[in-house]
């Protein structure tokens, strides 16, 4: 009857939303009276989960598993909500999740709820608020299945610290054939990523030409921030794809969004209407940036970035 | 090779959110719809297939007749028939059921649906449609090749991109990258004549429990004035981001 819930790991190391989830899931478990048990797979040391209200750890270790894979870790995750009899499965909003969900839902027969960004409203029926609309609206949304899968948006619920012990125990569930092999990866694994960033900083066309990222860049290496662009940089090739915010690009909920030089075109401002605090700075009063930003500097991009950088190096070497 | 698009009529990107009945309704007074962007790239996509490989392209859609000019939309930029679900798409575990039963008796061997919607950002129906017909899936995918019955996809992970191979039949969950945005085709006056000729057949749904319910819908609290500082006084805006707003 508990609360199932994936724990993300790479290289052995929790991500942070493995902390969020696990703490959404204690606070289903709550609501329901239950427990907490987590999936993880290929992590050694899986105590820190205590931290964040889990329970119980079932551990799985499969080299078969080393990569990243929808079916196989779906297949794992079924099993042990069967194994658990969990009526409640929780996963994040990492790429991986959001890939491995719906085949897990089908394993499970189970109704899925993406972009989850509250605890559900009530348990019976079983309501929770999700975002829509790229951000433009939520939906209150009630999943109708015995067994409910809930995608939790990072950031949305934060980290709630516990003082309980994850009791761990080996889990060796069955392996389907894969289907799907990777060939390769290329990943800058020096660089924060925007999904698991707590900082974006997002430039535009504002910055003329691909050359000038260079201030980009350190403003946010300064603040351990990610990179992000709008999608006409991305259109124009001077950024990467993955770099693109936006409705049709990625979506972005962070606690500090920094966007210099971008005008804010409805699609790019809904998708990262999501984050807490946004900053702008732009030549124009008139964008729409700033209607949608909490703090506004009218001023040129090429002046105020590495004035900024410097204020920032000298506020962080005082901390 | 027989590819089947699956296409979501959603409001365009720039379209004003508004909801009716007691916000439990999308509002649709005044909203342009179009193909999904994220579907729009996988059909652009599929044409490339035709024109190279010969492949059939089929596009389908889960939902009541005023989906039909979007579907024809598709047919004008090129695809050889089209497929109407005559069910509203209400949650993506129906829609993907639906969409099952289509691929069942229609036998194609790749399909290509958006990564997600841009209404609801369900995010989950070309997974779920996966999952139901036992096909490959490849999620998030940015590059596609087809050899045969050997596929080589590119899905983008967080903080870069992976390259897998695997084989027909596959489900791929498209989006931009597939082709590049300059790549989309707007349909010619000779494309939309033709579409007209095309074949868009209407079936009927099978019976099937939805996952999810919408109950309603609230938009975000209205935002506060933004709070300019001087790019004079930088100072400033560090010490309100650190003291204010508390995020550095």
């Amino acid at each position: 009857m508990s609360v199932l819930v994936y724990t993300e790991s790479e290289q052995n190391k929790f991500k942070k939303a493995a902390f969020e989830v696990a703490s959404y899931a204690k606070a289903v478990a709550d609501q329901l009276g239950t427990t907490v048990t987590a999936v993880t797979i290929n992590a050694d040391d899986t105590s820190e989960l205590g931290n964040y209200g889990v329970d119980k750890v079932l551990k799985v270790s499969n080299s078969n598993l080393e990569n990243f894979n929808a079916k196989g870790y779906a297949a794992v995750l079924k099993q042990a909500a069967e194994a658990e009899n969990a009526q409640v499965v929780i996963i994040g909003s990492s790429a991986d999740s959001k890939y491995l969900a719906p085949l897990l839902a089908v394993g499970l027969n189970a109704g899925y709820a993406s972009n989850v960004v509250a605890s559900p409203s009530s348990t019976s029926p079983f309501t929770v608020k999700r975002s829509a609309f790229t951000n433009k609206a939520f939906e209150i949304a009630e999943i109708k299945s015995e067994v409910k899968l809930v995608g939790v948006s990072n950031n949305s619920f934060g980290l709630v610290e516990n003082t309980g012990s994850a009791a761990a125990e080996d889990f060796s569930p069955a392996i389907p054939e894969l289907g799907v092999t990777v060939a390769s990866v290329d990943k800058a694994t020096d660089k924060v990523t925007i999904a698991d960033a707590e900082i974006v900083v997002s430039a535009g066309r504002g910055l003329k030409g691909p050359e000038n990222w260079g201030m980009v860049e350190e403003l946010a290496d300064v603040l351990g921030a990610a990179t992000a662009c709008s999608k006409p940089v991305s259109d124009l090739g001077w950024r990467p794809h993955g770099e693109h915010v936006g409705q049709t690009g990625k979506p972005v909920a962070t606690n500090l969004y920094i966007a210099i030089g971008i005008s804010g075109a409805i699609q790019h401002l809904a998708g990262i209407s999501a984050s807490k605090v946004k900053v702008v700075v732009n030549t124009d009063p008139e964008a729409p940036f700033f209607k949608a930003a909490d703090y506004g500097v009218v001023g040129d991009a090429f002046e105020v970035v590495p004035q900024l950088i410097e204020k920032l190096k000298t506020f962080k070497a005082q901390q | 090779m027989n590819i089947l698009v699956c296409i979501s009529h959603v409001p365009d990107t720039t379209s004003k959110i508004n909801f009716t009945d007691g916000d439990s309704k999308f509002d649709t007074n005044g909203v342009q719809f179009v193909i999904n962007p994220n579907d729009e790239f996988g059909l652009t996509r599929a044409m490339w297939f035709k024109e190279k490989q010969g492949a059939n392209v089929t596009v389908v859609n889960v939902g009541g007749a005023e989906t039909e000019p979007t579907l024809r939309k598709a047919l004008a930029i090129g695809a050889d028939a089209a497929i109407r679900v005559n069910t509203p798409a209400t949650d993506g575990f129906s829609v993907a059921k639906q969409l099952a039963k289509v691929v069942e008796d229609g036998g194609y061997d790749l399909i290509i649906a958006g990564r997600e919607s841009i209404d609801y950002n369900g995010g989950m129906v070309p997974g779920m449609l996966a999952g139901l017909i036992d096909a490959n899936f490849v999620n998030n995918c940015i590059a596609l090749e087809v050899d045969g019955t050997s596929a080589t996809a590119t899905r983008e992970i967080d903080g870069g991109k992976e390259t897998v191979a695997t084989a027909l039949p596959l489900v791929v969950g498209g989006q931009k990258g597939l082709v590049e945005e300059s790549d989309l085709k707007i349909p010619n006056m000779r494309g939309i004549m033709m579409a007209r000729k095309k074949p868009l057949n209407v079936v009927e749904p099978v019976g099937t429990d939805a996952g999810t319910n919408s109950v309603s819908f609230e938009k975000p609290a209205p935002k506060g004035a933004v709070k300019l500082v001087s790019p004079d006084n930088l100072d400033e805006l560090v010490n309100l981001l650190h003291n204010e707003a508390k995020v550095i």
